[in-house]
């Protein structure tokens, strides 16, 4: 399929990353040589394949649902760089 | 004692126990070499200051390791060789790195990666290039360049490294060391920064496969903390080693030798093939037929991982938040520091990824590859039904050089055309020095089924035995 600028923009805006118009000419050529190499896949007949998600086989992993204190949690939120109020990350109001 | 950093991990351990040499002397040979020789290498993106043992006289009492810069250490800088995640400290250490430690051994610091461990040359990386020991102009590979190159210049005994699909083992070959990628699972992932969690896998980089069984033993098992941790018991695999392959079936699969292969490379591989029927193995020729469809699986699984994997990553928690004053609000802040913070390899695969999974081509693309993943799977566990081990190249070419792949995307992945399909498989895969073309080194590949690490170590430490590729060093005093 062809990968447009359009659709670059799209998907950059998803995922939140702004790019410069150099940089969507850039991603849109690079994307779409690899969206060309990895259609390749379109000549595997995998009717009736079931899909793969977890590959040594585990399935539920399950524990007791039960509270443990996280020794470290006021020097994980310390990592922030935002102001920190009651052992809470403070951040800009989001819309 | 100069030739201390010479030695093997069995051998520097024999030393210190006999008390010819006391840990502290070892740790000193090491930082000192650090200090000369790494910034010709660029292997080391945090050197520790004052690094000691927290169990002497344990089994890995004294001896100085290093981590790839995605393992969480406690108060150590944890960048992944990333901008974003530039003045991390993680307040806790990595369960591998915990058992590391617990074991005796020294963390001389940090090795670097391609950013976020995504790509095979550590070209990626925000901090700097790492250069191969064996020639400086070339690539040390990735995305454990950093591992591969400090093992292989002697600058710590083994390294801690990630592989997701070819990070541990395609910079081994590159840099003529040992490489374990264990069975996905077998080594806990909790506090290692993730890239693909499918598919992601701890392991170590070291100077024998001996030492590498040695370390596994310490860091293998089930964790708590990851709930994708294997269950199966762990085995000692260092008293399983092999010195002879004989009752041994050795799979060798046609479609890894194939058009692309470079021709050295080959000669070295078939040569380390002929060594393996030496020592007694029987080999068979096997067909793993979607091998072509390996890489392509690779990208759309590893990338659509990473799209959500890589969202957490948004200013709030970690990284260079731009200041309150410079957005309007919440979104605008997530878009500042991502644009920022990550570098084009990463943004590449999370736009991949973000595509892949969208409304519209998630069944085209992420679906499909899942469903090919399980062929790929299947053609191993067919192959496994007859034979023991598969025999294989570990990377097309030698160590190309700095800046030759970079700019092209779809060439870079293709180095990983042997080593994804096991990645994919969650099958466990070394790969072990096997000579040289052209002065570089070139590794030689063993897969074995999912668990059975013991079956693999043991074959190739009987290679290594009969061999002395592991035992070259590069020239760079």
């Amino acid at each position: 399929m062809q990968i447009t600028k359009d659709l670059v923009e799209k998907i950059a805006k998803l995922a939140r990353i702004r790019l410069a118009e150099n940089e969507v000419e850039k991603f849109t050529e690079q994307l779409g040589a690899i969206v060309g190499f990895v259609e390749k896949l379109n000549s595997v007949d995998t009717s009736g394949v079931a899909e793969t998600n977890q590959i040594t086989g585990l399935e539920n992993i399950l524990r007791a649902d039960e509270v443990a204190e996280f020794p470290e949690m006021k020097k994980l939120v310390e990592c922030s760089n935002h102001p920190i109020e009651n052992g809470q990350i403070k951040i800009k109001k989001s819309i | 004692m100069s030739e201390l950093t010479k030695l093997n991990l069995v051998e520097t351990r024999k030393l210190i126990s006999e008390k010819k040499v006391a840990e502290k002397e070892v740790v000193a040979e090491y930082s000192k070499r650090i200090a000369e020789i790494d910034p010709k290498i660029g292997s080391f993106l945090f050197v520790a200051d004052n690094p000691t043992s927290e169990n002497s006289g344990g089994k890995l009492g004294g001896i100085p390791i290093a981590h790839k810069d995605v393992f969480d250490t406690a108060g150590m800088p944890t960048t992944a060789a990333s901008r974003i995640l530039e003045n991390y400290r993680p307040p806790f250490d990595a369960t591998a790195v915990a058992k590391l430690k617990s074991a005796g051994a020294v963390n001389l610091g940090k090795l670097n990666t391609d950013e976020f461990t995504m790509g095979a040359s550590t070209e990626t990386s925000a901090f700097g290039k790492t250069r191969n020991p064996w020639n400086l102009e070339r690539v040390p590979g990735g995305s454990s360049g950093g591992s591969a190159a400090a093992v292989a210049a002697d600058l710590c005994v083994f390294a801690t490294a990630t592989d997701t699909g070819g990070s541990i083992r395609q910079p081994s070959s590159f840099c003529g060391v040992t490489g374990l990628k264990p069975t996905y699972g077998r080594i806990s992932r909790s506090g290692v920064i993730s890239m693909a969690s499918s598919l992601d896998t701890i392991g170590v980089i070291s100077k024998t496969v001996e030492d590498a069984a040695i370390a596994l033993e310490i860091l293998a098992g089930r964790d708590l903390l990851d709930a994708t941790s294997g269950n199966a018991s762990v085995e000692k695999y260092s008293e399983n080693l092999r010195t002879d392959l004989r009752n041994l079936k050795i799979g060798i699969p046609r479609e890894y030798f194939v058009e692309g292969l470079d021709a050295g490379v080959e000669k070295v591989v078939r040569a380390g093939i002929d060594e393996l029927k030496k020592l007694g193995a029987e080999l068979v020729e096997i067909s793993l037929p979607h091998t072509e469809f390996a890489v392509p699986t690779y990208y759309l699984v590893a990338s659509s991982e990473i799209s959500a994997n890589m969202a957490r990553f948004d200013g709030v928690r970690f990284g260079p938040t731009v200041a309150n004053s410079e957005v309007e609000n919440l979104v605008e802040m997530y878009f500042e520091n991502r644009t920022r913070g990550f570098g084009d390899e990463v943004k590449r695969r999370i736009m991949l990824g973000t595509f892949a999974l969208s409304a519209g081509y998630s069944e085209k693309f992420y679906k499909k590859a899942l469903q090919v993943r399980t062929l790929i799977k299947k053609d191993f566990d067919d192959a496994f039904a007859e034979i023991d081990l598969i025999a294989a190249p570990v990377a097309p070419t030698t160590a190309f050089r700095i800046g030759e792949k970079i700019d092209d995307p779809v060439q870079m992945y293709l180095a990983d055309i042997f080593t994804a399909p096991a990645s994919l498989a969650g099958a466990p895969a070394i790969s072990v020095p096997a000579g040289f073309s052209e002065k570089l080194p070139v590794g030689l590949q063993l897969i074995a089924p999912q668990f059975a690490e013991s079956k693999l170590l043991a074959a190739a430490h009987a290679f290594q035995n009969a061999t002395d590729h592991h035992l070259q060093k590069p020239a760079l005093n």
